[in-house]
Formats: structure tokens, C-alpha cells, sequence
């Protein structure tokens, strides 16, 4: 049990950018009277407390939910997108992972399309461009018919659900050697493709989502896997091969 | 103040849809002469958003992160309840509304949980039609799961995450009308003032967390869809950036603030591991279906809870509530807790937690039934504690959760500043004095998809508005106000963080006004409070400056508008001498120290309002009648 443990002292080599046109540099700091039960980011939290108590600028860290499901964490420790614990975001990892005398590297998601603005937080908004280009189903609201007049098969509903568990966080694409928005983008037009709200618009939505991805200069997709390694929803690779059927036979289709 | 709810007249089953007819309505064609100001993206925000862009509005929609999917509604796991009856179980519209209204301890308005319950059929279809994915019967029919102690089944889910699934539904129709340029949006904006011109709610500052510049948005109308304030406890499920700063805003600009002592505690959540503890995590409270909570009899028991026999553990739950046991509504079983904490029979390390015990489950269903039903919860618990449920017992302990009180608001979802609404947990509309189970998922939507669009449309065709901009008088002083208040922040470099006082207030909070609450320690804590506030501003150190991503900066104007909510907090919990939902006060209880309502003196509304800096606030009551609902006991012995 976690509380025969003992408090310890880690040493953290930090990333810190003051703006997004300064040069940045890594950075060490001590942080001691560590408890195993701390969250990463709580650790992170007692070290910002004492910078401000200094009078430093403390250390810009994203965060909200603290549990996994906001998509606002993400950071790389020793290298690992969201840190050592498959699965799991960063906020989720816990200091009982790591031992006396550590020396941690904490670097924010580096990839040309995620800027830092400053220290580990990055700018993610590419992510909503591709979301806003045909992430949806065009219906208003009031013009609905009853849930139960379109039956979903079961299988399809829970695969489309598997689809729509993405948080939205990025670490595919940090992790991604090619910086590809891939997996992201594929979770979306996979979760509508499954069912058959989504299928009126399902050849927009393709070439609309995929050339989006194209216009925010995300990289290509060579099968590296790395994106469904570091996913911590564990979306699936499959839903790559899903949005290129979709994408192809949307373009085969299309006059566009 | 003389306060009028705007409820129309009729039977009740009538009122919406002849409100509805007799609202003005905007002329298709004249809509895009309108802007609307949407601060907030959770399922209200996004939702209404999404609505009024659909209807051909101009909207600006402001959210403090950098996308509008990260709003806390994505944490609400359990469900969202609907009036469908698929199940064939007997559920209606009228028991919907009749569950919600007794749920709510009699403390809410009968025609807007109606009106409530007659639209969350429609949201369900709707939600559906966007392409969230429900769970589903192997006929491939939409499946619901009983929550919330309610005895029909009519919670609608998507796994454990119903919140995630319908924050992006509502979301991807707001992107969709981003696309179509109906709506622009504005994220990593926090709004820190109201404009008020001529006595209607005109704009806007908000502050742009990047550049630290101060922005004037105008509009005709602004919808404060900003969630609700659990934070003033520090401690709390909610997630780190919820805050009240936009309503009380909106209140020291003139809004009434209603029945902010309304607060809900959650029984089952992981119980904090030490002073480091930056948020507490909520574990469905399903678990109760199967898991039995028990203390040891004795105080201060150090035994391993297996070195623990059967005859010297209480399960004090099953004991006080045979009818009910382990599934009595939260806040009974909440305060439960707290009486075995405060006997000295807490467990773990801290001593503030009781036992979730599955041993007796395992040996009825197995293992594997177990995991069938609660693996990721066992896995999140697992995750964050190192043990394991199946092995050892999980520790629990209640946790502040969701927020009843909000600013006052019509049947309209107006407050009382003409053009300024307010939407979703901002508002205090719904839920009474206590909320159940699945049902503030229902009401954002409620309010973001099908109130608002009527409503608002009877607010501005019915109103002149003269032309503004952003070099408005009214919108230069509402930012030098900001300015000022930033100015002085950054002028103390005191010794104490931002967040070492948030935790002192949540202390006081917690002791104060949590679970169970009387008249001294009330008086105590409000007596304390204005010394940390003036603590705070001869103390607190914002290091870095004005003109950058400056996180200290924002906790701290967050923590000054706590500082200054909790002292309302505490005079509506003296005010309201009764037990009503999650408020207990220990003078109004029974013999056997059940809580007991006081319907002659307390059936109202308590809506505050300010009245200046170091002035009592002044109370202003909303009497509430019940035609529909026969007013009875909650009792669960
Ligand atoms: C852990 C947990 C589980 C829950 N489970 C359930 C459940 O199963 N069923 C159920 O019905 N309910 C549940 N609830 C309650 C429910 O999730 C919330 O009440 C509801 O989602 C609130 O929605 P909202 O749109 O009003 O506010 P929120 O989702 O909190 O959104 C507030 C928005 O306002 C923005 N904002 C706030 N202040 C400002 C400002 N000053 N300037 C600009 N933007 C601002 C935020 O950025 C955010 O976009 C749960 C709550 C919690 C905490
Ligand atoms: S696919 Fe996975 S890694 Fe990528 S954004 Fe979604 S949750 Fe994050
Ligand atoms: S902080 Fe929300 S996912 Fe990590």
C-alpha cells in the first residue's frame, strides 16, 4: 500500500519558453518532500507554489479535469507522450511511478502545428479547424424524429462509441513522426460513418475533414503506430483505414 | 425588489406552448441584425450557441479554454434523464416532473420543472439525430439504466462518459455553425466585466488569457452559461478552472443571486490522500448498487478491515435506513458519513473516509460480475490510490459536487437585468434544493437548445436598442474597473499564493457550511472570511505581469470573487433555519436528527441582491405555490 512509502525528492528538468518568439530552454529545479500519492501535476503544483512564493513566474502547465476526459494535459516526461503509463493522460499518472533521486525531463507536445506559447502550454487550434470543416451532422434542432425510429445495430453503436471516446488532447499527433492528425480525424469521421445519422453527409465529411487536415499542414500517415501507442483513449489505427475507404470512395464518387 | 417569475398562466401542462404563442417572435429576416454574447461552452453554452446560430443570429461565444470541447460538462459520467418510457415502466412527463420537484425538496418552481420535463423527451431525439452514440439493446433500441435512486429507468447513457458524449454532440453542432460563420468564437477569453447601458445587459470585457489584453464585445443580449461554483470549497469534483466570477459579476452589477447555500455534496468519491490534493475525483454512485458501507464500531480502529469481524462493523446505512440501506439519496447518505467521520470512526490514513465494501457482492455475483459491471471504476480507483477494490475495501467520503443556487432567473431564463440570461448550473432554475441524479445534463440542454431560442427572441423583439460599440462609455469604465483591480493585484507582492488562500477559504467552507451546518459555526466562518479577504489583499503575491499567459494572475481574480461569494454563501445558509435538501441545519431536525423542512417560513426563493461595497446585501423572497405536486415528507427510513 502506497502510504508505507516514503516522501522523497525528484529533480525536474523543465521546458520553459517565456513567449512563443522567445528561444526557450530546459531548466532544472529540486522539488523536495514528494509523496508517492501525489499526482505528476500536483507534484508540479508544490513547485509552482514555491516560484510564486519567490516571486518567479511559475511554471505554465495546461490542466483542468485532472481525471482523463477533458483533453487539456499533455505533456512529455522523459520522452514518453503523457508520460510512462499507457492508457492514461498525464494528469492521471501518479509520483508513486517514480523513485528518490529521479531526474525527470518535462518538455510540452513538440510539433510544428501545436506552437508553444509559453513554457508546456502549446496552441492546439488546428485541431478545431478540422473539427469545424465536417465534424457534425447538419441537423437543427427541432427537426429530429424520435430517437427509436432509427434502430442502430448494437456492434456498430459501441464501435462508433469506441471512435467517440477521443479527448481531443493531440498526443497522437506529437507522438506522430510525421506530425499526422491521422488518428484524430479518423476517430471523428469513423464515430459518424458507424451510424447512419452520419451517412447523408458521409462524402462531405471526408473530403471536407481530410483536406483540412491537409490545409493545417499536418504531415502524412506512413504506418508508424506510434499514434495508437501513445493514445490514451486507445483509439484505434483501424479508424484509419476506415477514413481512407470513406475518403476514397468519396472522391470515386464525387465530381469534386 | 418587487420580483416577478414570468410564469404564464394556464394549466400547467399548457404553459410552455401557449408561452411560446404568445412570445413575439423576431422576423426571419431580421435576425442577423442581432448579436448575441454566449459566455460559455458547456452543454448550455454550446448548446444555445448552436441554436442561435441555426435561427440566424449573430453569435459570439467566449469560453476560458482553448476549445470549447474542454468545458467540465465532458466529466459528467452517469447520465441524462428523458420522459421517453421505453421501458414501459410506467414513467410520464408528469412523474418526471413529479420525482424532480419532491427531489428537489418542494424548493423549486413547478411550471419550469414542467416545462423541464416536458422538453427532455425532445433533447433525447435530438442528441440522437447529431450522432451521439447511446448505449443501445441488442434490438438496436436506445437503453436505460435506473440512476439516481429513481425507481423507473430513464437514463439515457453513453458508457460511462453521457457527459463527454453529449458536450461533443453539442459542440459539433456549434462548430458547424462556426463554419457557416453564424458563429464566432472567441477561446482563451475569460469574461471579468458586464456592460450594462441604459439599464440593459449590452456586453462584455473579456480578457484574453494570451495577450492579457481587455476586449469590448457588444451585443443586445449576454447568456452567462459559465456552470456553477463548487469551487468555493477548494476541494471539489469540479475541475480546476470552474469559477464564479462571471455570475458574481453579473451580481455586483445588479443580477439577484438565488439560494447560493444550496449546495451539492456527492457521497462516493476518492477521499483526499494529503495536503497536495488539488481536486477530488467522483466514482459513479452506482457502486452502491453492489458495495455496502460500513465503519468500524469502535473509534480509532487500526485494524486491517479484514482483521475486522462481522459483529464489530456498522454498517450504518443499512442500520438507520432498512428500507433503503446503501441506495438512500445522496445527501442522506453524505451527512451519514460525516456523523461515523466526526464519532472518530473514520478510516484510512486521514480518518476521513468510510469503507465501500464488495466482499460480500464478490461472493454472491463473482469477480468477474463485478468487473463486468464497475471494471473501470475499480480501475480509476485503482489508479489513483494503488489498491484494489476487488481485494481490500475502497475508501470513500463525500465531496462537493454540483451547485442548486445560481443567479436569479424568469421563466424566461432571464435574470433581472433586462438582457442578460443565464443558462445551465449558472442559474439557480430547476432543481430546487437538491438535484438528482442525471438531471443537470438534461436541463442544460434544456435551456441551451429549446428555452432560449424562443425566449430570447420575445426579449429583443419586444426592446429597442440604440447602437453601440466598443468606444462606448459604458464599456471603457466596466474595463478600467478590470484594470484597477489587476493594477492592485500586482502591486502587493505579499508572501502567500493565490491558491494558499483558495484553500483556507475552502477550509473555513467545508467546516462551516458543508454537510451538515448550525447557526454558530456558520457565524464563525462568516466572521473569518472577511479576514482572509483582507488577508488576501495585503498578502498575495501575482508574480510575472499583465501582458502574457499569466495563470497566477487569473486564479487570483478568481480567488477574489470567492473571497467575497462565500460571505453569501453563509448569510443565505443563516437565513434559511430549515433543513431543505443539501441544506441540513441542525436546529431544524427530528428526534432521530433527520432533517426537517419548515414549509410555513421557507417556501421561497432566496434571491440576493448587492446593494455596494461593505453593505448588507438585501433579500429579496420569491414565495413558492404548489398546485400540481401534494407538498410531503421525503422520508426514506
Ligand atoms: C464529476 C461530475 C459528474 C457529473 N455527472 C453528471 C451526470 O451523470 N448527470 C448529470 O445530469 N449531471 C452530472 N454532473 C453535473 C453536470 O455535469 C453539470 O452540472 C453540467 O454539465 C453543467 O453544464 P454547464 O453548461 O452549465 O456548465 P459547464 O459545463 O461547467 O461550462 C461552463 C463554461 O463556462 C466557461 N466559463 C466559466 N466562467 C467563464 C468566464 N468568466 N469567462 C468565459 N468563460 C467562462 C467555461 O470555460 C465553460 O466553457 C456531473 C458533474 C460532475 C462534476
Ligand atoms: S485520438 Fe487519442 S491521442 Fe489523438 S487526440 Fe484523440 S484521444 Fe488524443
Ligand atoms: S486535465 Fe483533463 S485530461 Fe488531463
Amino acid at each position: 500500500m502506497s502510504d508505507i512509502m516514503k516522501n522523497f525528492s525528484v529533480t525536474i528538468n523543465v521546458w520553459r519558453q517565456n513567449s512563443a518568439s522567445d528561444k526557450g530552454s530546459m531548466v532544472s529545479y529540486p522539488v523536495n518532500d514528494v509523496s508517492p500519492a501525489m499526482s505528476f501535476l500536483e507534484m508540479l503544483d508544490v513547485l509552482n507554489e514555491d516560484l510564486i512564493k519567490k516571486g518567479d513566474s511559475p511554471i505554465v502547465v495546461e490542466s483542468d479535469c485532472r481525471e482523463g476526459i477533458c483533453g487539456c494535459c499533455g505533456l512529455v516526461i522523459d520522452g514518453n507522450t503523457h508520460g510512462p503509463d499507457k492508457n492514461s493522460t498525464v494528469c492521471q499518472l501518479h509520483m508513486r511511478r517514480f523513485k528518490d533521486g529521479d531526474v525527470i525531463t518535462v518538455e510540452p507536445w513538440r510539433v510544428k502545428s501545436f506552437p508553444v506559447i509559453k513554457d508546456l502550454a502549446v496552441d492546439r487550434s488546428a485541431m478545431e479547424n478540422i473539427m469545424q470543416a465536417g465534424g457534425y451532422v447538419s441537423v437543427n434542432t427541432g427537426a429530429a424524429p424520435d430517437a427509436n425510429a432509427v434502430l442502430i445495430n448494437r456492434a456498430d453503436a459501441e464501435e462508433s462509441m469506441d471512435a467517440a471516446a477521443c479527448i481531443g488532447c493531440g498526443a497522437c499527433i506529437t507522438a506522430c513522426p510525421n506530425g499526422a492528425a491521422m488518428l484524430f480525424t479518423a476517430a471523428k469521421i469513423s464515430q459518424l460513418a458507424l451510424l447512419p445519422q452520419g451517412h447523408p453527409e458521409r462524402k462531405e465529411r471526408a473530403i471536407n475533414m481530410v483536406e483540412a487536415m491537409d490545409k493545417e499542414g499536418f504531415g502524412n500517415c506512413t504506418n508508424e503506430y506510434e499514434c495508437e501507442a501513445v493514445c490514451p483513449k486507445e483509439i484505434k489505427v483501424s479508424n484509419i483505414a476506415r477514413m481512407n475507404r470513406e475518403f476514397l470512395i468519396a472522391n470515386f464518387l464525387s465530381n469534386k | 425588489m418587487k420580483l416577478n417569475a414570468n410564469i404564464p398562466e394556464g394549466q400547467i401542462d399548457k404553459k410552455w406552448t401557449n408561452h411560446k404563442f404568445n412570445l413575439k417572435l423576431v422576423n426571419p429576416s431580421n435576425k442577423r441584425k442581432y448579436d448575441i454574447i454566449v459566455v460559455g461552452t458547456g452543454l448550455a453554452g454550446a448548446s444555445a450557441a448552436a441554436s442561435l446560430g441555426e435561427l440566424g443570429y449573430n453569435v459570439k461565444v467566449f469560453t476560458i479554454h482553448d476549445s470549447p470541447r474542454r468545458a467540465h460538462s465532458i466529466a459528467a459520467q452517469g447520465g441524462i434523464n428523458a420522459a421517453k418510457n421505453y421501458p414501459n415502466d410506467g414513467d410520464s412527463i408528469w412523474r418526471l416532473f413529479h420525482d424532480t420537484v419532491k427531489g428537489g425538496d418542494y424548493r423549486a418552481r413547478e411550471a419550469n420543472v414542467y416545462r423541464l420535463a416536458e422538453i427532455s423527451n425532445q433533447i433525447i431525439d435530438h442528441c440522437a439525430a447529431l450522432g451521439v452514440p447511446f448505449g443501445r439493446e441488442y434490438s438496436g433500441t436506445l437503453a436505460n439504466r435506473s440512476f439516481g435512486g429513481a425507481q423507473v429507468s430513464r437514463t439515457f447513457y453513453t458508457r460511462g462518459q453521457t457527459g463527454q458524449q453529449l458536450l461533443l454532440g453539442a459542440y459539433s453542432a456549434m462548430m458547424r455553425q462556426i463554419n457557416t460563420g453564424k458563429v464566432e468564437m472567441f477561446s482563451r477569453r475569460e469574461m471579468v466585466e458586464l456592460i450594462i447601458s441604459n439599464g440593459k445587459a449590452r456586453g462584455i470585457i473579456a480578457r484574453n488569457r494570451i495577450t492579457g489584453e481587455l476586449e469590448t464585445h457588444t451585443a443586445d443580449a449576454v447568456l452567462l452559461c459559465t456552470g456553477g461554483y463548487a469551487n468555493a470549497f477548494f476541494l471539489s469534483t469540479n475541475a480546476s478552472d470552474c469559477n464564479v466570477s462571471a455570475a458574481w459579476t453579473a451580481y455586483k452589477n445588479g443580477a439577484l443571486f438565488a439560494n447560493p447555500c444550496y449546495t451539492q455534496i456527492h457521497p462516493t468519491c476518492i477521499p483526499r490522500s494529503g495536503d497536495h490534493q488539488s481536486k477530488l475525483t467522483l466514482m459513479s454512485e452506482s457502486l452502491r448498487n453492489d458495495g455496502r458501507i460500513w465503519v468500524p464500531k469502535k473509534k480509532d480502529d487500526d485494524r486491517k478491515p479484514s482483521d475486522i469481524p462481522e459483529d464489530e462493523r456498522d454498517y450504518y446505512l443499512e442500520r438507520r435506513y432498512p428500507a433503503f440501506g446503501n441506495l438512500v439519496p445522496r445527501d442522506i447518505a453524505s451527512r451519514a458519513a460525516k456523523v461515523v467521520v466526526d464519532e472518530g470512526r473514520g478510516v484510512g490514513p486521514t480518518k476521513q473516509a468510510v469503507y465501500l465494501d464488495f466482499r460480500d457482492a464478490i461472493k454472491r455475483k463473482g469477480e468477474d460480475a463485478i468487473k463486468e459491471a464497475y471494471g473501470n471504476l475499480f480501475d480509476m480507483y485503482y489508479q489513483i490510490t494503488d489498491e484494489d477494490g476487488y481485494q481490500v475495501p475502497m475508501r470513500i467520503f463525500p465531496a462537493p459536487h454540483y451547485t442548486m443556487g445560481g443567479l436569479w432567473v424568469d421563466y424566461n431564463l432571464m435574470t433581472n437585468i433586462p438582457g442578460l440570461f443565464a443558462l445551465g448550473e449558472a442559474n439557480f432554475s430547476d432543481h430546487g434544493a437538491n438535484r438528482l441524479g442525471a438531471s443537470a445534463l438534461m436541463q442544460g440542454l434544456a435551456d441551451g437548445f429549446f428555452i432560449i431560442p424562443s425566449t430570447i427572441g420575445g426579449y429583443l423583439a419586444a426592446n429597442k436598442f440604440e447602437k453601440m460599440d466598443e468606444k462606448d462609455k459604458a464599456g471603457i469604465e466596466a474595463a478600467e474597473k478590470v484594470n484597477e483591480k489587476i493594477k492592485r493585484l500586482f502591486a502587493i507582492k505579499g508572501k502567500k499564493t493565490p491558491t494558499e488562500f483558495h484553500k483556507q477559504l475552502g477550509n473555513v467552507m467545508w467546516n462551516g457550511c458543508g454537510m451538515s451546518r448550525n447557526e454558530q459555526d456558520l457565524k464563525q466562518a462568516l466572521k473569518k472570511i472577511p479576514e482572509i479577504r483582507e488577508e488576501f489583499w495585503k498578502d498575495v503575491m501575482v508574480p510575472g505581469s499583465d501582458g502574457e499567459l499569466n495563470p497566477t494572475l487569473e486564479k487570483a481574480l478568481r480567488v477574489a470573487d470567492y473571497l467575497e461569494f462565500a460571505e453569501l454563501m453563509l448569510k443565505d445558509a443563516i437565513e434559511r433555519n430549515e433543513s431543505s435538501g443539501g441544506h441540513f441545519r441542525e436546529e431544524s431536525a427530528t428526534a432521530e436528527g433527520e432533517a426537517k423542512r419548515n414549509d410555513a417560513d421557507y417556501s421561497y426563493v432566496g434571491a440576493w441582491q448587492y446593494d455596494g461595497e461593505g453593505k448588507d446585501p438585501i433579500l429579496n423572497k420569491e414565495e413558492l405555490t404548489f398546485e400540481n405536486v401534494k407538498i410531503a415528507e421525503r422520508s426514506y427510513k
